[in-house]
């Protein structure tokens, strides 16, 4: 897959999902941890009848369709459920280099209102990759019924990212995700993502690596994100980088 | 431009894990401080989720509880589905009389009426009446459990057991998805991390009947376990039946298993790490909408692609002769020695070679290879099939040996297609066709010999 | 104390851990990062796995991995 040729390198990436190529058509992707309920939200989004179930891996083969809000047609990618995109499975390895290297136009991370703090790891982790993203969080109706209260708005701020509260259960709050996604396709609903700030030792490392990769490879990409990657010595990152470069 | 990557970084090596040590310390921090700041009032488990749980994965009742649910599915759905099966069946049966008359009348040749009437229309209708009202009373009541979040803890419960078997608990899981289809089965099992015991999972999933295996038990269950005696007495003898099976087949899951892990996939069990999700409360009344509306199209899908030209080719096997014998009768006589010695007879034989393309066309094609060498003609009730198998000299051995071969024999060509795909490998695909196959054989012969030799029938 | 040593009902918090490579990231990503508070919900039924409360999810751990986590236990 061609680092220099960006647009080349999300068809092929595209073409590896099955995602028809017409960039006219926004790609939208949800992600999240298992059993969030993102079948949930693909099938009332897209009509289509994706199964779900109350356990987490349900979904292993990714399903597609798309959906229409306002006159414009949406593709609408459901990716499997991983609670990190750190661990090196192969679900997880699908979803992170559909993110990075699909450039999906918007993608939503699906969260469990219920277990905020863990499915915050995950959202923490798209932060690096992508500014382009929406959190929707969904089972409101089971934080309600376990007395867990969220503060929407606050966690908006604290994220920089746009929340929107769902029961997709219940089709509830999906006009309000329809209408996030719409404004962030068409650049209006914009991102100021509050990245995890690490040691110093770790910061130091990337401020030193950032503008060395960028007069290699020129900001195409989020440096960032690449950075952490060659320090956690990702291989296949590593090799992707070399096979680009070296000659 | 020549250059190493490796260039860039070098220098800055910190050790992998101290890094990754670091950075998910980073953003648990941040996602705790984050959390603490929007949360209004903090996560207190509800207490019926606790009760529920105590009940279902105790050590006193966590077993109990499983077969018992187990027993009570099987039982509605045995029970139930005899009324749906028998108005369908007369339905199916009424409109083959008419097209028969209508075909006739219109002058088509006999061959017509046969292959299209008798063959491909009769083995459709005998699918669809047979198989589709288990199959649309089970798979609503087993998705009311899968939403409620009973699955993963079934896995909970039974991990132990898989790991002295050197295996994985979330088998379990794909083991549940196998029950509605191998093949789906096997596609799940995926979620099974570890490319060991992931193989092992594919290599016995066959061992759950599916769909189109289990109505099949379901059926010889009910004609021998009690045909003659009063129906609700019947139900819960072929209820009692069944769940063997099932049981048989997890016996052999786990063996089979067993078996792999010390010799062709040795190895230690890798880890396990199973989040068991709170229990949600399912939406009864869209599951079961859904589910039977899944399953209805599922059935006549089958039926369409497989069992309406699986009964072409058979009534064509059965009506071209060569000398005096049908093709058909040559072949069942060929294979009936070896047939014999595993307790079944040629003719069953051949059914599960025909019926490699899916399990639901075993019983229709056994049933028109023997019509088509008995004297009956209208076969519209299960006393009926009874009575036909009775005639081609079927004992109690005869059904046990023929439900043990449809439980433990190889899976069907969707499914090993579908292995060939996840495994990518003809040398599993193969592994997994000859491995359940000689299962099988050595099972029935057993069974068979010693039922025989202790004289039993 | 190893995780697997808490018993059913009682707390304890992470210490650290002694996986390394694979399991040690699969550990930390369920949130098994040192200062964490864990409880055992209960056991199997056959003994193993236990059921844990990991940061408001519940989590099965077979013996193996909970013994990679030294832990100390916590009255509450
Ligand atoms: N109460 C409630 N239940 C929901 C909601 N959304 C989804 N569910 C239920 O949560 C369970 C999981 O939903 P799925 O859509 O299968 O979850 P998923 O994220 O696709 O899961 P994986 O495919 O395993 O990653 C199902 O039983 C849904 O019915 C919701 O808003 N409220
Ligand atoms: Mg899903």
């Amino acid at each position: 897959m061609g680092l220099t040729n960006q647009s080349s390198g999300i068809n092929v990436l595209r073409e590896r999902f099955n995602v028809k190529s017409n960039l006219e058509q926004p790609v939208i992707a949800l992600a999240g941890n298992p059993n969030t309920g993102k079948s949930t939200v693909f099938n009332a989004l897209t009509g289509l009848n994706q199964h779900t179930g109350n356990w987490p891996g349900k979904t292993v083969l990714q399903a597609q369709g798309t959906f229409s809000y306002k006159g414009v047609e949406y593709r609408l990618v459901d990716l499997p459920g991983t609670y990190s995109l750190l661990a090196n499975s192969a679900e997880e390895e699908v979803a992170r280099d559909f993110i990075y290297f699909g450039n999906p136009d918007v993608t939503v991370v699906v969260g469990d209102a219920t277990c905020l703090e863990r499915n915050l790891n995950l959202v923490y982790q798209i932060m690096e990759i992508t500014p382009k993203w929406i959190f929707c969080l969904n089972l409101m109706d089971e934080a309600k019924r376990k007395k867990v209260y969220i503060n929407i708005e606050k966690l908006s701020e604290k994220l920089g990212i746009p929340v929107i509260p769902t029961v997709a259960r219940k089709e509830e709050g999906l006009t309000d995700l329809k209408e996030a996604i719409a404004g962030m396709v068409r650049g209006e609903l914009t991102t100021r993502p509050r990245l995890v700030r690490y040691d110093r030792e770790i910061e130091e490392a990337l401020d030193y690596l950032v503008p060395r990769l960028s007069s290699v490879i020129g900001e195409r990409y989020n440096l960032r994100w690449l950075a952490l990657k060659l320090l956690d010595g990702d291989q296949q990152i590593i090799n992707h980088l070399q096979a680009q470069f070296s000659n | 431009m020549a250059m190493n990557i490796k260039d860039i970084y070098k220098g800055l090596d910190i050790p992998a894990d101290i890094f990754r040590d670091k950075v998910v310390k980073s953003i648990y921090a941040h996602a705790e401080e984050t959390a603490k700041d929007v949360i209004i009032r903090e996560n207190k488990r509800v207490d019926w989720d606790k009760k529920l749980d105590d009940f279902l994965t105790s050590p006193l009742t966590g077993f109990p509880v499983m077969l018992l649910l187990l027993g009570i599915i099987f039982w509605l759905t045995i029970a139930g589905a005899n009324v749906p099966s028998g108005i369908l069946s007369d339905l199916f049966f009424g409109i083959e009389d008419k097209l028969s008359a209508l075909v006739l009348n219109a002058g088509l040749p006999a061959w017509f009426h046969g292959l299209f009437i008798q063959g491909a229309y009769r083995t459709l209708a005998w699918v669809v009446s047979v198989m589709l009202p288990p199959m649309a009373i089970f798979f609503p009541l087993f998705t009311l459990l899968e939403d409620l979040g009973y699955l993963p803890r079934v896995a909970f419960n039974l991990d132990r057991v898989f790991k002295a078997c050197g295996t994985h608990g979330k088998q379990v899981l794909t083991m549940c998805m196998g029950f509605g289809c191998n093949a789906a089965g096997v596609i799940s099992c995926r979620i099974i991390d570890s490319p060991r015991e992931k193989l092992i999972a594919v290599l016995t999933n066959n061992f759950v009947p599916c769909n189109g295996r289990f109505p099949t038990l379901i059926a010889i269950a009910m004609i021998f376990m009690g045909g003659a005696l009063v129906l609700e007495k019947s139900t819960m003898l072929a209820t009692i039946a069944v769940i063997g099976m099932i049981l048989i087949g997890i016996t052999a899951t786990l063996l089979v298993s067993l078996f792999l892990s010390k010799t062709l996939l040795r190895g230690i069990p890798s880890t396990f790490t199973l989040e068991i999700p709170p229990f949600r409360k399912p939406q009864v009344g869209k599951v079961i909408v859904r589910s039977i509306f899944d399953r209805t199209i599922f059935v006549l899908f089958r039926a369409m692609t497989v069992a309406a030209p699986a009964g072409i080719i058979i009534w064509l096997a059965a009506n071209v002769y060569v000398g005096n014998t049908s093709i058909l009768a040559a072949a069942a006589a060929f294979l009936d020695p070896f047939a014999r010695a595993i307790g079944l007879d040629g003719f069953i034989l051949m059914a599960f070679i025909l019926g490699l393309p899916a399990n639901e066309i075993v019983l229709p094609i056994l049933i028109m290879a023997y019509l088509s060498t008995g004297a009956m003609v209208e076969l519209d009730s299960i006393e009926e099939m009874g009575n036909l198998f009775l005639n081609h000299g079927w004992t109690w051995l005869t059904a046990l040996c023929t439900m043990l071969f449809s439980l433990l024999h190889y899976p069907c060509g969707t499914t090993l297609l579908t292995i060939a795909k996840e495994t990518k490998s003809i040398k599993w695909t193969l592994t997994a066709f000859l491995l359940p196959t000689t299962v099988a054989v050595l099972v029935c012969f057993c069974v068979a010999q010693t039922v025989r030799i202790l004289g039993l029938v | 104390m190893k995780m697997f040593e808490i018993q059913p009902g009682e707390y304890a918090r992470v210490r650290s851990l002694e996986a390394e490579g694979n399991i040690r990231r699969r550990l930390l990503d369920l949130g098994l990062v040192p200062g964490t508070l864990v409880q055992n919900i209960r056991r199997s039924p056959l003994g193993d796995p236990t059921l844990y409360a990991i940061r408001g999810a519940m989590i099965a751990l077979r013996k193996e991995e909970a013994g990679l986590v030294n832990v100390d236990k916590e009255e509450r």
